[in-house]
């Protein structure tokens, strides 16, 4: 490797390798590699092992329907931070195969199950290739671009029929049942026998029996209607007495289609659905959809808007970390105080949302090229009195009571230990991730926005179990508070958006990937545009979705009381996993 | 004794005996707060509104609205409702909040199905009506209504927690206006159960059954083709869906 | 088993919440009769400093709801000389192009005579179980026709025609509008008032 190479080792590595594996991407506004599909594996291993790009942080796949190809994406990282490496496959309709890349990076499993449910192309080598968001027996693969929703009015939105002659319809009374259902050709429901979910009892691993013992081996399903799960979240756990030998998460409960609704959607009518993503951390959303799109515009956000950005994404980041420290001792048993005292701090920074965007959790507040509203001066005193006086106050309340409590830390410590390679060869984002001892964070990776103006620190653990996960979000709200603190003395007079924005934004085509540090992790959209109002593909990299492949090793040996706290550490929110 | 935090006049339901007596029964002024003449419709229905008790059943977003009324800002409790259960078996009221998905609906529908009666469905949000901003997905159902009876509808998005207080103070109202005789779980005959819906190339509704064989029948010209088995799925040829 | 010497980590924390129980009692003896009920308390128990009951009874006591809460879109009319309302809009359809869940229905009238598009709306009509609240509407209208309520009460019964609202009942006075969005009505007036001036 030449010296030009270890500083920009992505910049040409199209002479590193053989001239018929990869070539770069010329499409304009596009960028990285297109690799052939037969040496994927190997090009993959090289870049993990040599260039050293271990941390993949997203698989995904886009319908190139008039071009004829689907092409599935590839966004890997070094864990000591820079920028990304793409790497995409293009391969034909006809002939969707792909080797799985889930042997070098085992994070790659549920994106590649998604990928596979949603838009049919098959991982060769894949150990368990089923449905991950919808059900088993469910007919097509709704992410084509040639698949239609029952419930289908036109291609894309604005609809031609609600201006100017618009007859108000009842969507439900145009469909022959009533409901958002469609059939195949020639379906009898008396002559079909429904899936048991055979595949997934399969796939659990169960024990040996002992000859001379013969001992049961029970499963069990927790959720999805389950006080613990935090949503409508399934697990099934195979358990020798109390002890868990396997467990596998079942999602898609909350499946909304936020995908395929935002390809009908244009640009701009995409921002109140991100909300709706992680519905507790709306601004975080709203920020990664509009840097996403800001790049691929080229848009300036004034300096005024920068820096509200910040103080409502990192006043969301505290709200988050309050209410996911009070659910986890929800979850260990403490019914109700600590979430309590927690909701009574959450409510007051949704007052301050509610001022600001005119909603407590739905706030769509931010827009490309700054922030809808500006913030009053009445506001940054209410934000000055939380911030200096009542957040610290109440946060060392919260670590007198909580932190050294010996029923938390005798349940907590040793407990779902998680190690740092472990963490990284499975995707893990966010407060996981630098629990187990790496000090991954977006924020300082791969600073967008101002963040690289502030000084804080990225909070990091020892030990990868779940008191160090508290430790974690209890320090970050810490370093919350610090940089609003420099915000709220640094932030400048000035307007808050470029120009006045119209309704129907014109985005230039080509790809683009935004991130965030999100309170749960890294929350990131993949915008494909073709030049149209509408985005051609987008995907949203959801973190919880990620993290949770890393529930089952985290698991396994531990007891079935534990895993209600393990998946309470990993605070997951389903309109995210499930989209 | 009325302690000093509720504030005088309170418009809450009933509370006080003198509210429970029925307006047009005189007591005479000495016995005005030790005696209240009632009917038994009246009591049944006082004891029972004062005390519902909610199933912890968060699906989405409204979830979270929910148990922010659940906390200490809005309480719950000062209506008897701080009980929440998330046993079926144990619970009056069915808050549906959130959107409901066809992933989802075969379990919402046992749930209901497990609930002793007398039992109540509140819709909370606009997903929980009608599908609400998401009805254009292919994994939603427009509205829980569709397969369980609900009782009250709290429209927003989501509702913020003083919208449903008032959903749920309508509850109340339409509980005091209830009368033992036609009450649905005192008549004659068992109840019947809501048939599960079954998840198969769609959401199959199992009382529709008739009506999906008939509108699934392949077209007459068309029907030496193959029935399209894999990824391209066409709507039956009578289900054109048009814009208005 | 894990070998813990015992210190007092729970009892500090029984501590806390025993001391957040009585500063209940003692904040309520130090604020008096007037710390519920009344437009101060309310205001007084959501500041920064508040300790003691954190409840808001509604529905004895309202939260008081800012300028920008958004709850459902209504049509703003002014007040004609001979009492008849004179509708803002002019079904230019921007908010029906704009909405994400398109809730919006709007028929433009035509010209009886002409037959040529007149910029009044004929029909207009919100499915308001579809509305997610975002406000896109009342932000992108360029004649300040469409604006956000604030009226949350409106749990029912039962749903379908009677959530979707049309032309009557969406339609509220400017007077209304200026008491919910005081500093927006104003601004617009003024701005509404500058355009109007003839040039000199």
């Amino acid at each position: 490797m030449t010296e030009e190479m270890l500083i920009n080792p992505i910049e040409k590595l199209t002479e590193q390798f053989p001239a018929d594996w990869l070539k770069a991407d010329e499409r304009s506004g596009y960028s990285g590699y297109i690799v052939q599909r037969e040496h994927l594996l190997e090009f993959a291993r090289t870049m993990r092992d040599d260039y050293g790009f271990d941390y993949l942080s997203m698989v995904t796949a886009a319908d190139y329907l008039e071009e004829g190809f689907f092409e599935v994406v590839y966004y890997a990282y070094k864990t000591i931070g820079g920028p990304a490496l793409v790497y995409k496959v293009q391969i034909p309709r006809t002939d969707a195969v792909v080797p799985s890349l889930i042997g070098l990076y085992p994070g790659a499993d549920f994106q590649e199950r998604e990928v596979w449910d949603l838009l049919g192309i098959r991982f060769d080598g894949h150990p368990d290739l089923r449905r991950i968001l919808m059900w088993e027996g469910f007919e097509g693969h709704p992410l084509r671009k040639d698949w239609k929703e029952p419930f289908f009015e036109e291609d894309v939105k604005p609809y031609k029929s609600r201006w100017p002659e618009g007859k108000p319809v009842f969507i439900d009374k145009e469909n022959p049942f009533d409901d958002n259902v469609q059939y195949p050709e020639g379906f009898d429901p008396d002559h079909w026998t429904p899936d048991q979910d055979t595949l997934l009892y399969a796939g659990l691993v169960k024990k040996a029996s002992n000859e001379e013992f013969k001992t049961d081996q029970l499963v069990v399903n927790m959720g999805p209607q389950h006080p613990s799960t935090h949503g409508v979240f399934r697990m099934v756990v195979s358990l020798e007495g109390e002890t868990i030998i396997d467990l596998k998460p079942v999602m898609g409960y909350l499946h909304r289609n936020h995908e395929k609704i935002a390809e009908r959607n244009t640009f701009l009518q995409n921002m109140p659905f991100t909300d709706r993503l992680d519905y507790i951390t709306s601004m975080s959303n709203n920020f990664a959809y509009a840097l996403a799109v800001e790049k691929l515009m080229g848009v300036q956000v004034p300096e005024r808007a920068d820096y509200i950005r910040v103080m409502m994404a990192e006043l969301t980041r505290i709200m988050n970390h309050y209410f996911a420290t009070g659910f986890l001792l929800n979850d260990l048993g403490a019914y109700f105080t600590p979430s309590l005292y927690s909701i009574e701090e959450r409510e007051l920074i949704l007052d301050i949302f509610e001022e600001v965007s005119g909603s407590r959790m739905m706030c769509n507040y931010f827009r490309f090229g700054g922030v809808v509203r500006d913030v009053s001066d009445h506001i940054l005193k209410k934000i000055h009195d939380l911030v200096y006086d009542r957040l610290p106050r109440k946060l060392e309340s919260l670590d007198a009571y909580l932190t050294n409590n010996e029923i938390l830390r005798s349940r907590c410590e040793g407990v779902g230990v998680l190690t740092a390679e472990q963490a990284i060869a499975l995707s893990a984002a966010g407060p996981i991730l630098r629990a187990s001892g790496v000090p991954y964070d977006v924020r300082r990776a791969d600073p967008y926005s101002i963040y690289d103006r502030f000084d804080f620190d990225v909070v990091t653990g020892n030990h990868g179990d779940i008191y160090d996960r508290y430790l974690v979000r209890v320090e970050e709200i810490r370093q919350s508070i610090r940089i609003i603190k420099q915000v709220l003395r640094d932030i400048p007079a000035g307007p808050i958006m470029t120009g006045k924005p119209p309704y129907q934004v014109r985005v230039p085509a080509g790809e683009s990937y935004g991130r965030v540090e999100g309170p749960k992790g890294e929350m990131g959209f993949y915008i494909v545009s073709n030049g149209k109002p509408n985005p051609a593909r987008y995907h949203v990299r959801a973190p919880t979705f990620i993290n949770l492949t890393s529930l089952a090793p985290m698991s396994r040996g531990e007891k079935v009381a534990d895993v209600v706290v393990i998946l309470g550490a990993i605070d997951i929110v389903l309109g995210e996993v499930d989209r | 004794m009325v302690f000093p935090c509720i504030p005088p006049n309170s418009k809450r339901c009933i509370m006080s005996p003198e509210g429970l007596t029925k307006p047009e029964y005189q007591v005479p002024d000495e016995l005005q707060s030790q005696v209240s003449l009632t009917t038994l419709d009246r009591i049944y229905n006082w004891s029972r509104l004062n005390s519902v008790w909610p199933m912890m059943f968060g699906l989405a977003c409204c979830a979270i609205e929910m148990i922010a009324t659940a906390a200490s800002r809005y309480d719950l409790a000062r209506f008897g409702m701080e009980v929440m259960r998330p046993s079926p078996r144990q619970s009056d009221v069915m808050l549906v909040s959130g959107t409901v998905t066809k992933k989802m609906i075969p379990q919402i529908v046992r749930l209901y199905n497990q609930m002793p009666e007398p039992k109540y469905v509140i819709a909370m949000g606009a997903c929980a009506s009608s599908g609400g901003p998401f009805k254009g997905g292919y994994n939603v159902v427009a509205g829980v209504d569709k397969y369980i009876p609900v009782d009250v509808y709290i429209p927003g998005c989501p509702p913020t927690p003083q919208a449903l207080l008032h959903g749920l103070i309508t509850l109340q109202k339409k509980i005091e206006g209830e009368s033992l005789k036609t009450v649905s779980w005192y008549q004659k005959g068992p109840s019947v159960p809501i048939p599960v819906p079954v998840l198969g190339p769609d959401l199959i509704d199992v009382r529709k059954t008739a009506l999906i064989r008939e509108k699934s029948k392949p077209a007459p010209e068309t029907e030496a083709q193959e029935p399209s088995a894999g990824d391209v799925t066409d709507k039956p040829a009578d289900g054109e869906i048009a814009a208005a | 088993m894990k070998n813990f010497s015992y210190r007092f980590g729970v009892i500090r924390g029984l501590g806390v919440t025993l001391s957040h129980f009585f500063q209940t009692y003692i904040t309520d003896i130090k604020k008096g009769r007037k710390h519920y009920g009344t437009v101060e308390g309310i205001e007084d128990r959501r500041q920064a400093d508040t300790d003691g009951i954190f409840t808001i009874q509604y529905p004895e006591e309202r939260l008081p709801l800012p300028e920008e809460f958004r709850v459902l879109p209504f049509l703003v009319y002014d007040d004609g000389e001979n009492g008849e309302k004179i509708l803002r809009c002019t079904a230019c359809g921007i908010c029906a192009k704009v909405c994400p869940p398109q809730c919006i229905w709007i028929n433009r009238a035509a010209d009886p005579v002409t037959g040529k598009p007149s910029p009044h709306p004929a029909d207009f009509n919100i499915d308001m179980d579809i509305c997610m609240n975002c406000g896109f509407c009342a932000e992108y209208c360029p004649f300040d026709a469409i604006k956000m309520d604030h009226d949350f009460e409106l749990s029912s019964l039962d749903r379908g025609e009677t959530h979707l609202y049309n032309l009557e009942k969406l339609m509220k006075s400017a007077t209304y509008y200026a008491s919910i969005h005081p500093t927006a009505a104003a601004l617009e007036d003024a701005a509404r008032a500058e355009k109007a001036k003839p040039k000199a």
